[in-house]
Formats: structure tokens, sequence, C-alpha cells
């Protein structure tokens, strides 16, 4: 089993002047390749902070991160947007997506920050349509998010977590604003790129979606406090997947 | 350089998003660049203006005015007459003395009525050499100018203008013909070609309408009028004495020109020293005056439109600060997804040099019809003006006729390459406040 991130005591403070807040105290754990995994905890816990670690969004203040053998708590600011930019697909609560820019244009926003700076290929962009369709929403292409419901507009955001081909997809509360159908559709993708060997880790306050993941950490005050193992995927999000695909 | 059009792709299209507001923004950079493009226009068209009227004047030429002193001043004032201006003897002794003279045209003129038959006209009665005819590059219709024999023999003939022919022989033949000034009759024997009139220079020298004039020998002039002339003015008469109007000397070499007009302010100012009765023009000066008062002019216009370039600027920066705040969360996506901070200020610098430099094109646009709005406004001076005798307004328009504003490709140019440099520099600050942004703080972002 390949080990694709670890963290080693990892810790990350804010300074605020008369406190300092310890969001992250001495975090060791290792995530292995093609995981599911589903982190959760009370709120204030420190989850939000591990996964913006592990997107290398920000640097921890001690410890050690290993993203496919390479250190990144040591990389400085671009080579942190290199490695978001190669290596992670960030799927956001509230899809995050830009609104000025049409779907096909959302999908393709990652291509820009390539390194190198190459144009947007004419494969470039078969393949941003593929992953278009993907997620059921190849005649919605030059619709603007606005257009969108909450589910479309998530899944053009995993559409666009999957355009570089990233080794983690990190997914803070995917479907916390959506509701219980919408949900089961969101989940049942994030399946099927599970069953395609990708990592998964995704933050969730939901008991049930958590269930569905292989693995669950439980986060309490900035320490991994326990975690579980085993999977159950609901009839109605199987069936689908396998009807889907 | 694909990259660079992509991102200033990516800038229209962000500005075309708030088509209005773009638009507005842009406009304190539109008028700038307008008017740095129209004043420098103006002032080169005016330079030129300057720079012809001088040439026409001759640049070899040395012209020496009677000039009437100011009330109270001079000799005479207890006196009948007043007697001011240029001596004949101020004249022989200038030819006389100074060798690099090659050639002297005086003159004595009059403001008079010139009558034929029941027609009427007042002209500027001329009494001249022949050669006057070169000095002012005079053109004949039909006929002959006043000769060296008119001279000798004080014969009473006349050269007239092309205005003076229009009126007083309209549909008539004028040659042969006599008119009336004074109790004389002129035998008319030449009439000169059409000239726009000259604008004013500098105030020194009044604008000249050739059209309007009759030219007859001097010695005639001398024989038959003397040098006295009554000038009725509200019921008083006053007589006024002047020998000769002007003196134009010529020198064979333009470096002659400011020697030769030293000598001659000196032989002058020995006889006419404190009464102030002689003027000396130097069109040679006067050019190298206009020169300089061209880069005046175009520094303190060129201040004036560079200062509201930098408002323009301001105005930029300002709106490409909202813009920063507004798309706070998009920076915070666009970092998540793997921009760097470069990017991110390239971004948004180019976005305000696409403002800036689609502000410069419009401007540099309108700059180009300066000459157009320039005409128009001088189209509707024209109409506003009803009464174009009235001595000021007149003048007015006929500066402004002369005037026409030239457009210069640096000009356009520079305007062009400063709303460009003022985009990216007033665009630095809002760039790097927008890539400084903590990706993590401006996914937050409401
Ligand atoms: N930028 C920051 N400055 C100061 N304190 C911070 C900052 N970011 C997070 N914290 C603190 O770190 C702790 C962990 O926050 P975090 O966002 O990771 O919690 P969470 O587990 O994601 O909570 P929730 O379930 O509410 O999203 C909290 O106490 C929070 O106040
Ligand atoms: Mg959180």
């Amino acid at each position: 089993m390949n080990i694709v991130a670890e963290l080693i005591k990892l810790e990350k403070h804010y300074d605020l002047g008369a406190v300092l807040v310890k969001a992250q105290r001495g975090v060791k754990t290792q995530f292995a390749e093609g995981d599911f995994i589903a982190i959760m905890g009370a709120s204030g816990s420190g989850k939000s902070t591990m996964l913006n670690l592990l997107g290398g969004l920000d640097r921890p203040t001690l410890g050690k991160y290993y993203l496919g053998g390479e250190d990144v708590s040591q990389l400085d600011d671009d080579e942190l947007s290199r490695i978001r930019n190669e290596r992670i697909g960030f799927i956001f609560q509230s899809y995050n997506l830009i609104p000025q820019y049409t779907v096909l244009e959302n999908i393709e926003v990652p291509l820009h920050y390539r390194p190198g700076y190459p144009a947007i290929s004419a494969a470039d962009r078969k393949r941003s349509e593929e992953l278009a369709s993907r997620v059921g929403l190849a005649d919605r292409l030059d619709h603007r998010p606005t257009q969108l419901s909450g589910g479309q507009q998530q899944r053009v955001a995993i559409a666009r977590a999957l355009v570089n081909d990233p080794d983690i997809i990190l997914a803070d509360e995917p479907t916390g604003n959506l509701d219980s159908t919408t949900e089961e559709e969101i989940m049942r993708l994030l399946h099927e790129l599970n069953r395609e060997g990708r990592t998964i880790i995704m933050v969730t306050h939901e008991p049930a979606v958590a269930l569905q993941a292989r693995r669950r950490i439980i986060m309490k005050d900035g320490v991994i406090e326990r975690e579980e193992f085993g999977q159950q995927i609901p009839d109605e999000v199987a069936a689908g997947a396998a009807t889907t695909f | 350089m694909l990259r660079l059009l992509r991102t200033i792709q990516l800038g229209l299209k962000n500005l075309l998003l708030h088509k209005l507001r773009s638009l507005l923004t842009m406009l304190g950079i539109v008028f700038g660049v307008f008017s740095v493009i129209a004043m420098l226009a103006i002032g080169e068209g005016a330079s030129r203006q300057a720079q012809q009227q001088v040439l026409e004047l001759g640049a070899t030429n040395i012209i020496v005015i009677s000039q009437k002193p100011a009330e109270g001043s001079g000799n005479g004032t207890n006196s009948e007459v007043l007697q001011y201006g240029i001596l004949r003897d101020d004249f022989r002794r200038i030819r006389q003395t100074v060798n690099t003279i090659i050639d002297a045209t005086p003159i004595r003129e009059f403001s008079q009525p010139a009558r034929y038959l029941h027609r009427n006209m007042d002209v500027r009665l001329v009494g001249c050499t022949s050669n006057y005819f070169d000095v002012n590059h005079l053109n004949m219709q039909t006929g002959r100018f006043i000769s060296e024999r008119d001279q000798e023999d004080t014969a009473n003939v006349c050269v007239i203008g092309h205005e003076v022919a229009e009126t007083l022989f309209p549909g008539e033949e004028p040659r042969g013909k006599a008119i009336r000034i004074g109790d004389v009759f002129y035998s008319i024997v030449g009439i000169t070609a059409h000239r726009t009139a000259s604008a004013a220079i500098g105030g020194s020298l009044s604008g000249q309408d050739y059209d309007k004039d009759v030219y007859i020998p001097l010695e005639t002039l001398r024989a038959r009028l003397g040098d006295e002339i009554m000038i009725i003015s509200s019921g008083s008469r006053s007589s006024e004495k002047v020998e000769l109007s002007q003196i134009t000397f010529r020198v064979a070499d333009a470096k002659d020109v400011v020697p030769t007009a030293n000598v001659i302010r000196e032989t002058l100012s020995r006889y006419h020293a404190d009464k102030n009765d002689v003027d000396l023009i130097v069109p040679l000066e006067l050019l190298k005056q206009a020169e300089q008062l061209k880069w005046i002019f175009n520094v303190v216009l060129g201040a004036i439109a560079l200062i509201s370039l930098i408002v323009g600027g301001i105005g930029i920066m300002n709106i490409m600060l909202a813009t920063v705040t507004e798309r706070t969360r998009e920076i915070g996506i666009r970092r998540a997804l793997g921009a760097k901070r470069g990017d991110i200020t390239e971004q948004f610098l180019t976005e305000t040099s696409v403002l800036a430099g689609s502000g410069g094109l419009m401007g540099v646009a309108l700059g180009l019809m300066t000459p157009l709005a320039f005409s128009l406004i001088r189209w509707f001076a024209k109409q506003a003006i009803l009464d174009p005798s009235q001595q000021s307004a007149s003048k007015m328009v006929q500066m402004f006729d002369g005037l026409e504003p030239v457009v210069s490709w640096w000009s356009l140019a520079v305007a062009f390459g400063i709303s460009v440099s003022i985009g990216i520099l007033f665009g630095i600050y809002p760039a790097r406040a927008a890539a400084k942004l903590d990706p993590i703080e401006a996914l937050r972002h409401e």
C-alpha cells in the first residue's frame, strides 16, 4: 500500500496577540493511496485547518508534511501554488466557481496556471468537455454558475478539481449546502472517482456521509481523537452509481 | 507573447462585464489623452503660424516702423502739429552708413477714402517704391506695379488691390480709369492679385490686408499730399506730421541680421532716444521668440494635460481597488487552483493597463479630430460675432483664421504611451494588494 501523504507532528498556531490558538497540536497520520477518508469532529476541532494544510493553502507552524515524498512544509509560496495546481483538487462547501465564467471556462481555470503556462490545446478542451459530460453537464457548457442549481454547481467544481489529474481530492463539507437527493448525486460521483483509484479526503459533519468513507478520522481540539474503519454505502447511492456510470 | 495576449483578452473580458463602469473609469484617461494631443496640436499650429508670418516678413529683413508716442510724451504737445516717426534723414543716414544693407523699401501710408464716380471705399493709401512689390511678395492680376519712372516723374498713377477693384469697379475694367483720393486723380496702371490677409504677430505688427491697398509712388505722395495729415476726431482737429511710416531693410545673409539691426537701432536712438516714436522689428528675432514661446506653451499646456491624466489615473486606481475588494473571492479561488502571486498581480495590472490603454486609444481617436473640432469652434465663433467691424473681435477671428492645429504623430504616441504608463503606475498598488491576499482569507470573503 502506497502512502500518498504523511503528516508528522504537525502543528498550526494562530497568534492572536492575547491568545495563541493551536488549531493543530501535533497531528500524526498517513494517507494511503486510493483511500476514501472522512474527517469528523466538533466545530473548531481543526478539520478545515488540516485540510488547508494538506492542500498547500497554508504552511504548518511546526512539523512536516510529505506529499508524494516531497516535503511540502518547506516550500515557498510559488511552489505551494504549483503543488495546488498539479497535485490537489479542491471541492468547497460553497462551490467557489468564478461567477463571470461559463461552466467550461470554470473547469478550465486550473489549466491557465500550469507550469510554463502552455496554451489551452484542443486536447485540453476535449478533456474539459468530457469531464463536463461525466458530471452530467454536457448540455450546460455555456451556462453561468448563477443559472445552475447548487448540485450542478458542485458538479462543475468536481470536474474542475479533476482537470489537472490530481493525486488527492480534498473536499471540505462538499454536501453541506445540499439537500439529500443532491447529496446522493455528489456522493455517487465521489465513489466513482474513488473506484478509479483517486484518494479522497473529505470533511463532513454528517455521520451518514462519513460512513460512506472507508476510514474516519475524528478530530478533537487539534488532535486526532480516534479513527474508525469500514464502509457502508446506502443502496440508493450504490444502485445509482451502478446505473449512472 | 501568446500568454500576454491571453491575459489581455482576460482583462478585456472582465472590463466588458461592467461596461458602463469601465467606460466611466476610462473617461478621465480619454479626456486626458485628448487634451494632451489637442494642446500639443494647437501649440504646434500656433508656432507654425508664427513661423509662417515671420517668414512672410522675410527672415533677412529688418523693419523700422513709425509709431505714435504715448499721449503727453515726446515733443509737440503744445504745438498744433504732432510730429513723430522716421525721418527721411534717418533713412538717408542708415542707407549711407550701414553697408550690409542691400535693399531698402520706405513707405508712407494713410487711411483714406478712395472714390470712383459715386462709389466710395476706405483704403490704405501706400506711397512706396518699386521694390515694395518684391519685398511683400505681391503678385499682379493685370497691369504693372509702380515703377522707377513713376517715381522720377512723380506720376499720378496707382496700383489697386483686388478688393478695391471689385468694390469700386464692379464688372468694369479699372485700368485706364482714375480714382480720386483727396483732390487728386490717380490713373490705374495695375491690379494686384488676391492675397489672404496675414494675422497679427505678437502685438508688434498688425495684420495686413493687401486687398484693400492703393499703391502710388512715394514721391508722388510727398508732392501731392505732403507729410501732414489732418485727423478729425470727436469734433477736435489735430494734425500729424510723419515723413515715413515704415522702412524695410534687407541684408544679404541671415548672419548679418542681428549686427545690422543693432547698428540701425544705434543710429536711430541718437535722434529718437527719448521720443519713443520708432520701433524696430527683426523677424529673425521674432522667430526665435516664437520658438521659445512655443516651448513654454508646450510645457505649460503639457503640464495641465498631464495633471488631468494623473487625475484619470487616480480614478482608475480607485475603481481597481474597489474591484479587488469585490473580487477577493475570485482571487482566493484562483490562488487555490494554482495561481501564483505573480499571476494575480499580472492579471490586475493587465486589466488596469487595458482599461487605461483603451481609454488612451479613444483619446487618440478624439485627438485626431482636433482640427475638425477646432474648425467647428471657429465656425461657431464667427457666427457668434455678429459685428465684424468691431476691432477686437475681427482681430480674434483673423488670428483664429490663420491657426490650424497640427496633430503630430509623436504627440499621439507620447499621449498613448503616457496613458498606458499611468495605467501601469496606478495599477501596481491595487494589483499588489490583490496578490498579497491570503488565499484562505480570500476564500472566506463574502
Ligand atoms: N486564521 C485564523 N486565525 C485565528 N484562528 C483561526 C484561524 N483559522 C482557524 N482558527 C482557529 O482554529 C481552530 C480550528 O479551526 P477550523 O476552521 O480548522 O475548525 P473546523 O474543525 O473546520 O470547524 P468547523 O466545523 O466549524 O468548520 C478554531 O478555534 C479557529 O477559531
Ligand atoms: Mg471547517
